[in-house]
């Protein structure tokens, strides 16, 4: 085992699926040299060269269009998009192209590409630097789109995601890069739980409490605190937005009779809603209280001096337990 | 404002041609003319060819078998001439009007079809022929392309890819930065631009104030503007750039002046927007009419020879159209099936609910 942070278990996933497979290649903006913004990639270069490590021009659109060129020719590109707020250039290409193509193709062309998108809030940063921008691209099929909280998933889950032929859009909850973890490094990934699974991170038996990203932590103090109130808070983390592990949810929900959905997206059309339906939907019979969500407002992400009252923080998540168990 | 009748009619004076409208060889200082008189034929008969499944096409449309469809018309040089240039190994990315390039992939023109009956997206294996589903839209397969240039150079492979996109094309941010990419990569590119004057109906002063491709020379490569009605120009122009761009020299701008003689698509009605006597111009440098000149005229072809691919023409149209209207269409669950390549929990979901729904109509007639 060994202790990193979320930040480091990415780079050791990057590494490990580049000395296992010569084809994988990461591609962006300042991934080189620099080793990215947030070091994500540090190293990488010099141990696998300027082929296999790509300093891309300043285009977003160019990352992710070249990327489904060097996939349609064998490689399996890993394409880093600076920040979440930068990703709207490359839109068009992951929606119009990357997400399409297979099946304009009927199945003949595949498109291995992770596209790894810093993404949230609580860093303090200027405009489109703290976005959530995860509900455009689970609106769109074609894509599987995950997101990591941990370093321990942060590390098999990018390998997951990697080794996926389907594109994948990996969000990584930039505020915890320098959580730490115990990481094994050795570890079987096909022992590993799939991406495409939710994971109980905490048992409880009174109410659901589902996050993903950066508010898995958020939601697991918030456990902690309510537990004190006397409440058992399961918490769930999310791990895959689309598609969703809904049996999961359901299974968790069936026991607890209530539901609480926290992101920082903003509310409104978030996950959060297709997650209320979704459990509304099945668990109709086991609901003691509407399911009930906690996010970010409908304005734009505010300036950061304000940004701690936009975030859900643990208070708020609280708010919202306790609100479900006033029906 | 005034509108030009004869514009773009007159040949500039940077314009590679070989092959004059009237069909007379024109020496040219970069570029050789070297083609045998079968070399010749053949290009003649690929020209007729896809020029009549082009006419069936648009006839099908008419008679509502297709929903609708792009027509070539007018830029047969372009596409045979460009698409002839290609060795087995090129890799080319078309747009949705590239049919005389398919054809001259080996593409089944039946094919072509699906996309625009609605009976799929494309649905032909791109590795099959070396030749890219239709890309709609505009101009995002320039950086496709791109990477897949610089595929090429990480395999070391001797192949290039071409490019094709039209004049509107050359507005949108992805052909920009594609040409940034090939050029900073020096990657295996040529860009391949159909300058038929016309997207939709916006004529070409709508897209650039200077001819096109001096766009290049920005970029920090060749550019190169070639009579796109003269089928020995345009094959001539291509290989070269190709040739380039297999040995290391970098990507080329080649830009096709040509003319869209028909509608942008059936949907469309140039009436609104265009003169007749432009097009009455461009019709004296018809592609095909040059290429029958020359070989008339230097005796390199009977009237039975061209008899000959007359009626194999019509074999053709008539082939294309049987074939049309036999296409299935696809079953209801045919969507969910290529979406993704591993299991997927929703789709799985939602394909087993849609299931049940229609067995029940089965319930209720039987």
């Amino acid at each position: 085992m060994t202790q990193l942070t979320l930040a480091r278990a990415i780079n050791a996933g990057l590494r490990r699926a580049m000395e296992e497979d010569p084809k994988v290649l990461v591609m962006g903006e300042d991934v080189g040299k620099l080793g990215g913004v947030f070091r994500v990639t540090d190293g990488l270069q010099k141990d696998f060269g300027e082929d296999r490590v790509i300093d891309t021009p300043l285009a977003e659109s160019g990352i992710v269009g070249t990327a489904i060129g060097l996939a349609l020719r064998g490689f399996r590109p890993v394409c880093e998009i600076q920040f979440d707020g930068f990703v709207f250039p490359a839109a068009d290409q992951i929606i119009t192209q990357l997400a399409k193509m297979p099946m304009r193709s009927l199945g003949a062309i595949r498109l291995p590409i992770v596209v790894r998108i810093p993404c949230g809030g609580g860093i303090g940063a200027v405009e489109h630097h703290s976005e959530s921008p995860e509900a455009y691209f689970t609106h769109t099929a074609g894509l599987r789109v995950v997101a990591c909280a941990n370093p321990v998933d942060a590390y098999t889950m990018l390998q997951q995601a990697i080794r996926s032929d389907d594109p994948v859009i990996f969000f990584e909850p930039k505020r915890r890069y320098w959580e730490k973890a115990e990481v094994d490094l050795e570890m079987d990934l096909a022992a590993a739980m799939p991406f495409d699974r939710a994971s109980v991170v905490r048992q409880g038996s009174d109410v659901t409490l589902l996050a993903y990203g950066p508010m898995v932590k958020t939601a697991l103090e918030a456990a902690v605190a309510a537990e004190e109130d006397g409440r058992s808070v399961e918490v769930i983390d999310l791990r895959t937005l689309s598609p969703l592990d809904t049996a999961t949810i359901f299974d968790s929900v069936r026991k607890t009779g209530r539901c609480v959905v926290a992101h920082e997206a903003p509310v409104y059309s978030g996950l959060g809603g297709e997650i209320a339906a979704r459990v509304t939907e099945a668990c109709f019979y086991h609901l003691e209280a509407p399911v009930l969500r906690v996010g970010g407002f409908s304005t734009p992400y505010p300036p950061s001096r304000l940004e701690e009252h936009y975030l859900p923080d643990l208070d708020r998540v609280l708010d919202a337990v306790d609100r479900t168990f006033a029906y | 404002m005034t509108v030009d009748a004869s514009r773009g009619a007159d040949a500039p004076p940077e314009l590679v041609q070989l092959l004059t409208p009237e069909g007379e060889l024109v020496e040219h200082p970069d570029y050789e003319f070297d083609l045998t008189a079968e070399d010749v034929k053949s290009l003649y008969r690929d020209l007729v060819l896809v020029r009549r499944v082009d006419l069936e096409a648009v006839a099908l449309q008419r008679q509502g078998e297709l929903g609708i469809w792009a027509s070539l018309l007018g830029q047969e040089a372009a596409q045979i001439g460009s698409g002839r240039a290609l060795t087995e190994q090129d890799m080319a990315f078309p747009t949705y009007r590239e049919h005389g390039v398919a054809w001259c992939r080996g593409v089944d023109p039946v094919k072509l079809l699906g996309l625009f009956r609605g009976v799929n997206h494309g649905g032909w294996d791109p590795a099959e022929h070396n030749f890219h589903l239709y890309t709609i839209v505009i101009g995002s397969q320039t950086l496709h392309a791109t990477g897949y240039a610089m595929g090429i150079q990480r395999d070391g492979a001797e192949a290039a890819t071409i490019v094709y996109f039209g004049d509107g094309a050359t507005s949108q941010g992805d052909v920009n930065e594609s040409f940034i990419w090939a050029s900073v990569f020096n990657a295996p590119v040529v860009f391949f631009c159909q300058n038929n004057q016309w997207a939709i109906s916006e004529p070409l002063e709508k897209q650039s104030r200077i001819p096109l491709y001096r766009r290049a020379s920005g970029f920090g490569f060749p550019g190169v503007r070639v009579d796109g009605n003269d089928v020995f120009a345009c094959l001539a122009v291509t290989k070269k750039a190709l040739q380039a761009a297999r040995e290391g020299q970098g990507p080329t701008l080649i830009e096709a002046f040509t003319y869209r003689m028909g509608a942008h698509t059936t949907s469309d009605d140039p009436t609104r927007y265009r003169l007749e006597t432009e097009l009455e111009a461009w019709k004296l440098k018809d592609p095909i009419e040059r290429v029958k000149a020359y070989l008339f005229k230097n005796e390199l072809a009977d009237q039975e020879f061209f008899d000959r691919i007359e009626a194999e023409a019509a074999e053709l149209g008539k082939s294309v159209r049987t074939r049309c209207l036999e296409m299935p269409d696809p079953d209801p669950m045919e969507m969910f099936e290529h979406v993704y390549a591993h299991p997927h929990v929703l789709l799985a979901e939602e394909r087993a609910q849609f299931a049940d729904y229609l067995a029940g109509f089965e319930e209720e007639v039987a």
